[in-house]
């Protein structure tokens, strides 16, 4: 399959992920956006890191080059659900403290 | 090097201790202490010079510079600061530490009015001044004589405001400084380029290679140097600040005024006699200016009423001789005039002192009158100085001032002319003063005329002993149509000219000189007698002055016309930088970042609203533009 597609597929996910950063007020659907355009990134490392590999074994059936992003990208996931379980603690003690989700309180944080 | 020589740092080290001593035991000497501390340097100070000079005066002696210490050493500079003995630094050694000692002694009585702190200052004052006037004599190098040359002027800008309580004393003080500074301009530019041209600025080492460089170059470091000398010696355009300096106490005037300081320009060019002598364009503006001055002074002195101003103007006009004689490089004759001048003038300086302190500070002339019999030693002493300044023979000054004219006749007629107008004119004044002060009736109130009493004697004993110098100071130059060979100061002088080119002098025959003489001797006299004449009447109110006369009394309207054409435009100026330059421009700049940053402030911070959408929004949006300048703009 070309890469246009994979290319294609990731704008559009990023491009909905920050649209719904910009758009949305409720902070549970911002973060599953900002997810959204993580994983959109990932997708594309992955994409490329095909093409790059299957360029390389045309030339050395041996060769191993451009495979090392595929790993790259579980480091990312595994410090992204970290990152999600610190984010998702803090809108939980949101919660507590205002009773709501919604990000245009938080405006209150400055002076 | 050897001999009183080896300890001449003693000399100016003496008066330095005393100006310490009484400075910083202001609070807690006795006044009596403070005399004796202040005089006895003095004192010492004198007797070493007499001793140095007894050794100078020796035959077959070598000038001896005094290495003490290195002032600036570099690779390429190297000022040492050493003093220097020889013929022309030994005379003046003398004189300054003769004539200090006398007026410190003076001073102890003059001064005791005083309160103690104020006595100590002044005598500190006093040997500061001493102090910095023997480093310039005594110093090596043009730059040691620098050092002094700011010293007097700040000593001498200390005691014109002694007491600071008046402020027109302190203006006095301020103006004497400034115009000072103008003239201390001129001699740094001149050392600089000096130090620009030979690499040394010792005084061997520059007159060695003065005659290798080209004319034009001596001849502006020459004329950059009198730019010095007029200000400090009170010469046109520069002289305006000696009449004022009369502010300070009497006792100064006579000391710095009139004896030692102003006659520092004297001493750099006859110091400087080789580099004169090669640059004849010098010469002549030296003397030209020298001339000008003494006549112009001259006829201001004829209509002043103040005691000390007459004097002062008396003062600028000899100075002007003195300088007649450099520039037509008589230089013997012209230290021999700065001698008898500081023997002559320091006596009516302290006469006048006298007077003053008798009428308790009144300074008019016009109000004194018939103070002969009430003071008779000042009186006479007064009348010594009188007939020495006029040149009547055998006091000090016909001797000096007849050598002066003679010269002035050898190179210009025109010089010698106006040399006998302003003798003329001296002898008139000098006797207008001498009578209005001591012949008449007393023109004072009654109480007044009961207070008037003889000064003590320390007071009067300086007085003695200045006018037996001003009767016997002559004596030593007496010119050869007298006696042959009888001219003990060119003999002594004559190793200062071995470098210099003497000018051709004029060698008129003996009975043209005793002609010339006898002529010039019966004018003094007929100017005398006019004088006594017009002043010595019984009674005798202020002169009803013609608009001529009026104007010489104002003094030719020069101090107006310098406020008009250079104060006032100053203040302009300054006043002009100081509102439009200063508090528009300079403090708008200023002003304007601040007001900038606050104002560009106050709309960023709309942007930081804590919404954080909108934080977002703004990133998202910039990160766009980025991209599309990264495409669309690739460097």
């Amino acid at each position: 399959m070309p890469i246009n597609y994979y290319i294609f597929l990731s704008v559009c996910l990023f491009c909905i992920g920050i649209i719904g950063v910009l758009t949305r007020r409720n902070a549970i659907v911002i973060f599953m956006c900002i997810e959204l355009m993580l994983n959109a990134v990932n997708l594309l490392l992955v994409a490329f890191s095909r093409m790059h590999h299957a360029a390389a074994q045309s030339l050395d059936a041996a060769s191993m080059a451009g495979a090392e992003a595929q790993i790259f990208v579980f480091f990312i996931m595994v410090v992204a659900a970290a990152e999600v379980t610190v984010g998702l603690a803090i809108i939980v003690m949101l919660y507590r403290n205002i009773h709501s989700v919604d990000i245009n309180f938080l405006n209150r944080l400055k002076h | 090097m050897n001999g009183m020589i080896t300890y001449g740092y003693l000399i100016p080290l003496l008066p330095l201790i005393g100006f310490l001593v009484n400075g910083l035991g202001r609070n807690f000497l006795s006044k009596k202490m403070i005399g004796w501390i202040g005089s006895g340097v003095m004192v010492m100070a004198f007797l070493m010079s007499l001793l140095v000079f007894n050794q100078v005066s020796a035959v077959g002696f070598k000038t001896e510079v005094l290495f003490l210490f290195d002032f600036i050493k570099t690779a390429g500079l190297d000022f040492p600061f050493a003093l220097q003995f020889d013929q022309l630094s030994a005379l003046f050694l003398l004189v300054i530490t003769g004539i200090g000692s006398l007026i410190h002694i003076y001073s102890t009585s003059y001064m005791h009015e005083e309160e103690s702190p104020h006595f100590a200052r002044y005598f500190a004052y006093l040997n500061l001044f001493l102090f910095f006037m023997l480093i310039l004599v005594l110093g090596s190098s043009y730059v040691t004589m620098f050092i002094g040359w700011e010293g007097v002027g700040l000593s001498s800008y200390l005691l014109i405001g002694f007491w600071f309580g008046n402020s027109n004393y302190n203006n006095a003080a301020k103006k004497a400084f400034v115009m000072n500074r103008i003239g201390d301009l001129g001699f740094l530019l001149a050392i600089f380029w000096m130090l620009a041209q030979f690499g040394t600025i010792t005084y061997a080492g520059v007159f060695s290679k003065a005659s290798t460089v080209p004319v034009s170059v001596i001849t502006g470091i020459t004329l950059l140097m009198f730019v010095g000398a007029m200000g400090k010696s009170a010469q046109i355009p520069l002289y305006t600040w000696l009449p004022d300096a009369m502010a300070g106490p009497t006792p100064v005037s006579a000391l710095i005024h009139a004896a030692t300081m102003v006659t520092a320009g004297i001493y750099m060019i006859a110091r400087s006699n080789v580099m004169y002598s090669l640059a004849p364009i010098s010469q002549n503006v030296v003397a030209i200016v020298g001339i000008s001055t003494a006549l112009l002074a001259a006829t201001i002195a004829l209509k002043q009423n103040d005691i000390k101003k007459v004097l002062a103007y008396s003062t600028v006009s000899q100075l002007g001789l003195m300088f007649l004689a450099l520039g037509v490089g008589a230089y013997t004759a012209g230290v021999f005039h700065v001698m008898t001048h500081a023997f002559f003038k320091a006596l009516l300086f302290l006469g006048a002192g006298s007077v003053i302190h008798a009428m308790h500070h009144e300074q008019d002339i016009y109000k004194m009158g018939g103070l002969k019999k009430k003071l008779p030693v000042t009186h006479f002493t007064f009348l010594i100085g009188c007939l020495a300044i006029a040149g009547i023979p055998p006091f000090a000054g016909f001797f000096s001032k007849d050598e002066i004219l003679t010269a002035a006749l050898g190179k210009n007629i025109v010089y010698y002319i106006l040399g006998v107008v302003t003798s003329l004119m001296t002898a008139f004044y000098m006797f207008r003063m001498y009578f209005l002060t001591f012949h008449g009736n007393f023109r004072g109130t009654e109480d007044q005329y009961n207070h008037v009493h003889e000064s003590p004697a320390a007071m009067t004993w300086p007085l003695i002993i200045l006018a037996l110098l001003s009767v016997l100071g002559g004596w030593i130059g007496i010119p050869a149509v007298f006696i042959e060979d009888a001219h003990l100061l060119s003999d002594f002088f004559s190793p200062l000219y071995t470098l210099s080119h003497s000018a051709s002098q004029l060698h008129l025959s003996h009975s043209t000189e005793l002609l010339l003489m006898g002529v010039l001797l019966l004018l003094i006299v007929i100017a005398i007698f006019t004088a006594s004449r017009m002043f010595a009447k019984a009674d005798i109110t202020e002169e009803h002055s013609s608009s001529f006369g009026k104007m010489l009394a104002n003094k030719w309207y020069i101090d107006e016309l310098y406020e008009m054409i250079i104060v006032q435009p100053v203040n302009y100026i300054s006043s002009f930088f100081a509102r439009i330059i200063d508090v528009k421009i300079i403090d708008g700049m200023v002003n304007g970042v601040g007001k900038l940053i606050h104002f560009s402030a106050r709309q960023m911070r709309l942007i930081q609203s804590g919404q954080v959408g909108s934080y977002v929004l703004i990133m998202v949006v910039s990160i766009i533009l980025f991209f599309i300048f990264q495409m669309f703009w690739k460097i």
